[in-house]
């Protein structure tokens, strides 16, 4: 910021002092919301007495403009005015019943996909009503039409089908010009040759009076192949703008001090070396030193570890730990596109690069049939002007027939019908599919990997065998613990509690930071916290501390399992699959839940790298699937064949999975195994129908009796079947 | 046969009538929202009078 900047800025700025006192424009400036638009997020958002309520609720805020619910995505947007904030509205709504998050409009970029959705839907319908027109003509020709009548009804079929055809096909003829300059042969350069070919040779027919005009099959072609790319873009723009709500529900704010006093901004906004102060139970929004305080801080998400970490002055913290007791204050080495973000990008960059080397079923499909077609076509030509002594006329005719008839309406609708059948069953199961060709990669998984904490436990501590300890130790420590939000002290009461065991009376009850919590019990002192600090002996799982009367008493705590995890467990093995469970974690804590869960094979104590590169080394004998939720999954998700994330994973861990896991239960992702393997199967199955349509139709077209009803027949019919049947999914 | 003269400039233009209409629907953003406005069509907040 220079020196100019800021006296302009002083100038047109509301408060006068505020030229004379940098620091705190620097406080307004950060301060200022942004005039405009606020989005929130209505999770359980349904009924018309929502919109209202809403509505009305919103409205009456002063500073709003206007209010609009979206209840097809849960979400309300409001025109605001200076001074209205994202926090109030959602107190607002609070008040009022409803649910709200606070959404960052920045990443809902839907705005281009949304303009390509529209886009693609125009030239549908187009086609639409046009495909009806020439129809209503064609089967007037069919059923005998003859002489000037046919003439004249092929004439108006031209004119209504030459215009959808250029108007239509432009997605078409643009890709296959694309791939023709790389010298490849995609399956869009046949569609665009039958395209041409077939409203050229009509032009042609109708001058001569002909009788077969293919003007019907040409636009009937732009309709189908036009459907199955609109359900294919749908499907991604739904799983796209999920996946940005999910990213734009975590708006990153951060506590900067400026001159002492506390101001809540965008994480955006931070520059190094400002001085950001984070709470406890909140996360860590930039990389920094810590220059005063001292806490615990829980690294599960960077490191897998689940056991927190004392840190202190001088220590090193990066964004995304989760700082547990006291208050710390940190000075910024890093923030926003510097840290992590940064980090993620060439995370996502990896991941991309491995995906990219997969070829779809399509794109084998294609392969094997694009070269076919133009082969029969161009061979049906030549034997034709030969058998006939060189009638062009006649052999143009047969061989455009042969790739009308060929073309792949079936096949372009084969793998879209099938993934937005099964996506859509998954959405409602809790699994967001972000990757077109997830489901397919998911049929061929031989083995899932796991990861530990956060992924099969929910990173909730659970005291063990408390039973066991006297209940003078237990109230004593219900008592210490009840005075703290550290995640295990909060674990302990509520785990007292449930045995029934009421907390005693401790006087002085202050809580250490870094520490634990002490006070006062029958004259002498009590402890609750760390091992060195208490005198006890560290056991090796994770565990509390109680120092009274001489005598130390360990709390030990086991993680949670995440509900379905040993049901997801047994129907993958049951599924035929190997299951791992790799984790970061100390050996104690893994090998109980491996065996909670019934799983051999693990392994703890292992590093990201490791864990990538066991992943790498399993990929090479099979297709690994792999689940996991943070930082240090997250090199071993993109190495993965397919990968799966929970929604409360780290951004860059869900960035480069395929597939997210929106719920807290983990029993679908069994289901998508088994829905993944069956859309396999079923754009194998077809793939196979809409060949065995050529099968039948091609020899007719290839000794010139395919007419233009044979060919409008086998058309919609094999795209018929085709889209039934992908809709037997289950 | 004459009657076809003015059939299928009749038919053709009301086909068109509908295409009109699926542009317009389009360009208006009628889309945006089916499950709300599925809802709001229920609702009485602005019976009396319309939406300032």
């Amino acid at each position: 910021m220079t020196v100019a900047e800021d006296f302009g800025r002083a100038r047109i700025s509301a408060c006068p002092a505020c030229a004379v006192v940098p620091a705190a424009e620097r406080i307004a400036a950060l301060r200022a919301e942004r005039e405009g638009r606020i989005m929130l997020s209505l999770p359980k958002a349904a009924g018309a007495l929502t919109i209202s309520s809403v509505e009305a609720a919103l409205q009456a805020v002063p500073g709003v403009r206007s209010a609009r619910v979206n209840l097809t995505q849960k979400r309300v947007s409001v025109e605001t005015g200076a001074g209205v904030t994202a926090k109030a509205l959602v107190a607002v709504l609070d008040e009022a019943g409803h649910e709200a998050h606070e959404l960052d409009p920045g990443l809902l970029s839907a705005t281009e996909t949304d303009r390509q959705g529209r886009d693609l839907l125009m030239r549908l319908g187009v086609a639409f009503f046009s495909m009806m027109n020439v129809m209503l003509l064609s089967v007037a020709v069919w059923s005998g039409a003859e002489d000037a009548t046919r003439d004249l009804f092929h004439w108006i079929s031209g004119a209504i089908a030459l215009p959808t055809v250029i108007f239509s096909g432009q997605p078409f003829f643009r890709s296959a010009w694309a791939s023709l300059r790389q010298g490849k042969l995609g399956m869009d350069v046949p569609i665009s040759l039958a395209l041409i070919l077939a409203s050229s040779i009509s032009v042609y027919e109708t001058w001569m009076s002909g009788h077969h005009a293919y003007f019907d099959a040409a636009v009937m072609l732009a309709f189908f192949l036009l459907l199955g790319r609109y359900l294919d873009h749908r499907t991604r723009a739904i799983a796209r703008s999920a996946a940005e709500e999910l990213a734009a529900l975590e708006v990153p704010r951060a506590i900067v001090l400026v001159d002492g006093e506390e101001v809540e901004t965008v994480t955006s906004a931070v520059a190094p070396g400002d001085l950001v102060l984070v709470r406890p139970g909140a996360r860590m929004p930039v990389d920094g030193v810590v220059v005063c305080g001292a806490s615990e801080l829980d690294r599960s998400l960077l490191t897998g570890e689940s056991l927190p970490v004392p840190v202190g002055e001088g220590t090193i913290v990066s964004a995304g730990e989760v700082n547990l007791t006291g208050p710390l204050t940190v000075r910024v080495t890093a923030a926003g596109k510097d840290s992590s973000l940064h980090r993620m990008a060439d995370l996502v960059a990896v991941a991309e690069g491995a995906k990219t080397r997969y070829t779809s079923l399509a794109d084998r499909a294609s392969r094997l049939y694009s070269p076919l077609v133009h082969i029969l076509s161009f061979s049906a030509f030549g034997y034709w002007m030969w058998a006939t002594g060189g009638d062009l006329r006649y052999a143009i005719n047969i061989s455009a027939a042969v790739l009308i008839i060929t073309c792949p309406c079936a096949l372009g609708l084969a793998v879209p019908a099938v993934v937005t059948s099964a996506s859509g069953r998954l959405f409602r199961k809790g699994l967001l599919i972000k990757h077109g060709t997830a489901l397919e990669r998911l049929a061929e998984v031989d083995t899932v990997v796991f990861d530990k904490t956060g992924t099969l436990t929910l990173g909730v501590p659970e005291p063990v065998a408390l039973e066991g300890h006297p209940r003078e130790a237990l109230a004593v420590a219900a008592a210490l613990a009840a005075g703290s939000s550290h995640p295990l002290a909060r674990a302990l009461a509520d785990g007292v509690r449930a045995l029934g065991v009421g907390a005693v009376d401790v006087a002085e009850v202050r809580e250490v930071p870094g520490c634990g919590i002490e006070g006062e019990w029958k004259g002498g002192r009590v402890r609750l916290g760390r091992a060195d600090w208490c005198g006890a002996e560290a056991v090796a799982a994770t565990a509390t501390y109680l120092a009274l009367d001489g005598e130390t008493h360990a709390f030990a705590f086991t993680d949670r399992p995440r509900p379905g995890a040993e049901q997801a467990v047994r129907a993958l093995q049951a599924a035929g699959l190997r299951v791992e469970l790799l984790s970061g974690d100390a050996e104690e804590p893994v090998r109980a839940l491996a065996e909670r869960l019934g799983i051999a094979t693990w392994a703890a104590g292992v590093r990201p790298e490791e864990k990538a590169a066991r992943v790498a080394e399993l990929s090479r004998a099979g297709r690994v699937l792999m689940v996991g939720d943070g930082l240090n999954d997250t090199a071993a998700l993109a190495a993965a064949h397919v990968s799966i994330s929970p929604a409360t994973a780290l951004d860059a861990a869900r960035v480069a999975s395929d597939i997210v896991l929106l719920g807290q239960d983990m029993a679908p992702i069994a289901d998508a195994v088994r829905i993944g393997r069956q859309s396999a199967r079923r754009m194998v199955e077809n793939f196979l129908i809409s060949g065995g349509y050529n099968v039948v139709a091609v020899p007719l077209a290839l000794v010139g009796l395919a007419t233009p009803l044979a060919a409008a027949l086998a058309m919609s019919l094999s795209s018929i079947t085709v889209s039934l049947n992908a809709m037997r999914l289950k | 046969m004459e009657i076809l003269s003015i059939l299928i400039p009749v038919s053709l233009f009301l086909g068109g009538i509908g295409l009109v209409a699926f542009f317009w629907a389009m360009k208006t953003r009628q889309f945006d929202d089916p499950e709300g406005d599925a809802h709001r069509i229920l609702t009485k907040d602005w019976d009396d009078r319309p939406k300032p």
